[in-house]
């Protein structure tokens, strides 16, 4: 197989673009996709410090490696769950990336937080671990860059992972989520920083080889509570649609974002309070994040 | 060759020489959902692939993880 541009030898087959690319122009390929996806959604400015929110994974570290070459001003933001030796080998090897390329990294324990580490918010909540992470990761990332003062949260979700969660809502028609699905989420509340996705216009495929191409030590090894995970489920049966079909991810994605969004925005847009526990924003009186907490002081003090 | 699984992590070996493609469906993969490795270089699935060839078969997909993939 050949590079498309260069006709030396493929080291990547992109079917659904009906290409392929040895690593120097797939390189180049990946970062003009992320440039592109900062452009069209104005993500944030080179004025701006980004906060990066890594996991360890390859999406995240390969958005921060991205934006550092490309001579943004970051920072990450490593949130450590407490899920035994995962979280430990993902803090390290978001840890090194941060020293080898002389950035600052923040580190945020859940259970500092929220009373208690992923597992043991699983037992207290009777739900699937991936609930409670999930919310404790939007509250901390929101405010981990309000107490150190940025303006943008950016996370390493990618073309599969928009397209598993799209079709999640779409199955259940959770039409409150499917306006909140969007590259990038603007600050709606001067407590809410903006969200953004530079990620999205890639493939899970692609960001994986960027990172192996561009020798970032990532883990490689599923988070133990992924195991059974509906957004893995969905995963899967999207990708043998797009076996049979190349391009069919990336059709459904692009296709809600530029025709169907639209026409699920609220009329009325949502009342934004601040949380009477901890000051951070909220529709009701007392947040999500604050009830959570609340349920494990008082499931593990009895 | 010598076949390095993920996710589990497990070593096969496998005998005769084929294209990456065939390998992966002998394996019942899919070659959007992998990276194929050999040393350091990706291979496509047109690669021929056997004899002393070590390959990982590193999976893609990541999920579960909220809000920091």
């Amino acid at each position: 197989m050949k590079c498309r541009k260069c006709g030396g030898a493929a080291a990547l087959e992109l079917r659904r673009h009906n290409a392929a690319f040895c690593p120097p122009h797939f390189l180049e390929f990946f970062r003009k996709q992320v440039a592109e996806a900062i452009h069209r959604y104005r993500m944030f400015s080179r004025e701006e410090t980004i906060l990066v929110a890594v996991s360890g994974g390859k999406d995240s570290l390969a958005l921060w490696d991205v934006l550092i070459e490309d001579g943004y001003r970051t920072a990450g933001l490593y949130l450590d769950l407490g899920i035994f030796d995962y979280s430990k080998e993902s803090r390290a090897k978001c840890e090194a990336f941060a020293a080898a390329r002389g950035q600052t990294l923040h580190v945020e324990r859940v259970a500092d937080a929220v009373g208690a580490p992923i597992p043991v918010l699983q037992q207290v909540t009777r739900r699937p671990a991936c609930s409670g992470c999930g919310l404790s990761k939007r509250y901390l990332m929101n405010r981990a860059a309000l107490e150190h003062g940025y303006a943008v949260v950016a996370t390493g979700h990618n073309l599969d992972d928009e397209a598993a969660t799209l079709f999640g809502s779409v199955m259940h028609w959770q039409t409150d989520a499917l306006p909140r699905q969007s590259p990038a989420l603007a600050s709606t509340h001067p407590k809410l920083v903006r969200r953004v996705k530079p990620l999205y216009r890639l493939s899970e495929l692609e960001t994986a080889a960027f990172a192996f191409l561009r020798g970032i030590d990532y883990i490689v090894e599923e988070c133990p509570f992924a195991k059974g995970a509906t957004s893995i489920a969905h995963k899967e049966m999207l990708n043998r649609l797009e076996e049979d079909s190349p391009g069919s991810k990336h059709n459904f994605l692009f296709g809600f974002l530029e025709k169907a969004r639209p026409a699920f925005e609220r009329v009325e847009s949502v009342e934004l309070h601040e949380c009477t526990a901890c000051g951070q924003v909220t529709t009701g009186e007392i947040c999500a994040f604050c009830k959570l907490a609340d349920q494990v002081k008082r499931r593990t003090s009895t | 060759m010598k076949v390095i699984l993920r996710n589990p992590r497990r070593e096969i070996d496998v005998d005769g020489r084929r294209r990456v493609k065939e390998l992966l469906a002998e394996l019942d993969i899919l070659p959007g959902t992998v990276l194929v490795i050999r040393g350091n270089e990706l291979l496509t699935a047109d690669t021929v692939v056997g004899g002393d060839d070590v390959l990982e078969v590193r999976p893609v997909m990541s999920g579960g993880r909220g809000e920091t993939p």
